[in-house]
């Protein structure tokens, strides 16, 4: 079999989203906090300027060859711009703390953020711009943002978001509407700072965590709203939850890519998103944390025969953020495996 | 002829059970009410729930497992499963009281519907659950060591790195002699299946609604 003339990161995943095969696999290494270890920096240090997030990004990329720099820092960056309070623990992603909604009565008079207000925000975008400056069109560069529906759990409480959701409707548009308003302020932003493209985080849509009766009623009609005005590329993501049940919705939403979890088969995902999504996944990160090479090497491989042929498939982890305890010789295993296996025409097939 | 009045009564309870889910699932409370407070002297409160409450949670549990139900389902079922059981079951009765006493904590998240799924399911099935809340490895420590009654700890934690601190929280109970079993719960320990014997935990719950079999297993017996 011949080799195929090799690509740029970007033609690579630009091919593999059109469903069409390139020179191999692609496969985002969403590894949002090893940065800092490899700057020998705390967490929150890392964090705290854009420059260090930037050399980050781009030190990991040079050395797994893997296809994207990934410009997010934290999932609850937003909700610092609400009002909310983000806690740093020294190993793992920042969380989110008190939340900024204390009583859904507040929701009333709530308003967007402006973001340039924000430096939480500003830092990101100054990210962003600095990772295009240095890898130019060769490399995606993904910006992120958590999907209206799903950034509630983070504004207000995820049983106070429940009980909302069961309880006041007229409550949860007057939410839906001003966070969609600042959702897609956010993610222009991004787009226009240099991402190339915008992960929708929207964990709370997937059967997981609601019902798809309710999801028709709620996340997807925010999704579709959402996803219509932000001016660029989207992918969605679960965060790993499920996702088969609802697909060809999720397929009507806009979106071109979807996150998928390691709780359900990959090659039924990728049949069924075939020629309409592409699927994204679904290495789980949880085990990652004690694999060896050959553990990795299998599951690498296993995923790459469930659903490389034909392209629409990015190899990537179930969450979208590689746990901090991941070691970094897994992700070298990881990449070794994607350069082994992963080169089209495939030598392992479903 | 009592081998078939018995099968007869297992049907009739089965068929219960399920009616009582299908109430639960749809937030029907009136329909859940009836089933669980009618024919009024078929056993006690405590009968009563372990016939309809505890399979019914514990199917639902087993279901969201199995991606055919959405944790908003298992939240709201719980939920409605607690107000009743504290309606069949005022505290004060003296079927309560018996049983083991249950600590129940986050440990560092913030995230605490884990937790609050968990007592929900638990105060459903009788037993007397103490909340600590959220607390560090070392105030959670404390508090277990300065409570000398509680037989049993049980921790939800959502972020790995809080997961991994079990660890921590078994060394510290063990330097300070106190034993006791820890039960742990939550999305990193669900997705690594070898993570609880590896942070040194007792047992690990996949679901809040497993959590009722798990304590009486350990205990021995119900609330």
């Amino acid at each position: 079999m011949s080799e195929r003339e090799p690509m740029t990161a970007m033609q690579r995943v630009l091919t593999a989203l059109s469903h069409q095969e390139p020179d191999r696999v692609p496969f985002f290494l969403l590894n949002a906090l090893h940065g800092a270890r490899a700057l020998g920096l705390s967490i929150r240090d890392y964090f705290a300027a854009a420059e260090t997030v930037v050399e980050g990004q781009v030190r990991m990329q040079a050395r797994y060859g893997h296809d994207c720099l990934f410009g997010f820092f934290y999932a609850p960056v937003e909700v610092e711009a609400w009002g909310g309070e983000v806690v740093f623990v020294p190993d793992g992603p920042p969380n989110s703390g008190e939340p900024p909604i204390r009583k859904a009565e507040e929701i009333r008079a709530l308003a967007p953020p402006r973001i340039d207000e924000h430096p939480c925000l500003t830092r990101v975008l100054a990210a962003i711009a600095g990772m295009k400056a240095r890898v130019g069109d060769t490399v995606p560069i993904i910006g992120v943002v958590v999907s209206p529906f799903s950034v509630p759990v983070m504004q207000m409480g995820f049983e106070a978001y429940l009980q909302l959701l069961a309880a006041d409707r007229t409550l949860f548009d007057r939410l839906m509407a001003v966070n969609e308003a600042f959702c897609v302020a956010w993610a222009d932003a991004q787009l226009r700072a240099g991402a190339t493209t915008i992960c929708y985080f929207d964990p709370v849509s997937s059967p997981t965590i609601v019902p798809r009766d309710l999801y028709l009623e709620t996340g997807y009609p925010v999704a579709c709203r959402t996803l219509k005005q932000i001016k660029g590329p989207t992918a969605t993501h679960f965060a790993s939850g499920r996702c088969l049940s609802i697909v060809d919705d999720v397929a009507l939403t806009g979106t071109g890519a979807v996150g998928v979890s390691a709780d359900e088969d990959l090659a039924e995902l990728k049949d069924t998103c075939r020629g309409r999504l592409t699927v994204i996944g679904n290495l789980n990160g949880i085990a990652m944390r004690r694999w060896d090479a050959a553990q990795a090497e299998t599951a690498v491989k296993a995923a790459i025969s469930a659903a490389g042929a034909g392209g629409g498939f990015v190899l990537s982890d179930n969450h979208g953020e590689i746990p901090w305890q991941v070691p970094e010789t897994v992700l070298d295993a990881v990449a070794e495996a994607v350069r082994q296996w992963g080169r089209y025409p495939l030598a392992v097939s479903s | 002829m009592v081998l078939e009045n018995e099968n007869q009564q297992d049907i009739e309870a089965d068929a219960a059970a399920r009616a009582f889910e299908a109430a639960l699932l749809r937030l029907d409370r009136l329909t859940a009410t009836r089933l669980l407070t009618a024919p009024a002297g078929d056993g006690n409160g405590l009968q009563r729930i372990e016939r309809l409450v505890l399979p019914a949670l514990e199917r639902i549990g087993q279901h969201w497992e199995q991606g055919g139900l959405a944790l908003s389902q298992v939240y709201m079922s719980g939920r409605i499963c607690e107000e009743l059981v504290e309606q069949l079951l005022p505290a004060a009765t003296s079927e309560r009281g018996e049983g083991p006493l249950i600590a129940l904590a986050v440990l560092e998240d913030h995230h605490l519907l884990g937790k609050r799924m968990v007592h929900a399911v638990m105060r459903a099935a009788g037993y007397a659950v103490r909340d600590y809340g959220r607390l560090d490895a070392a105030g959670l420590v404390a508090r277990v060591v300065a409570e000398a009654d509680v037989d049993l700890l049980m921790i939800s934690t959502l972020m790995l790195a809080s997961a991994l601190r079990v660890a921590k929280v078994r060394e510290l109970l063990a330097a300070a002699g106190r034993r006791l079993p820890i039960v742990v719960g939550g999305a990193p320990f669900r997705l690594d299946e070898t993570l609880w014997q590896e942070v040194g935990a007792t047992a690990m719950g996949r679901s809040a609604s497993a959590a009722p079999a798990i304590i009486a297993r350990l205990t021995g017996g119900a609330p």
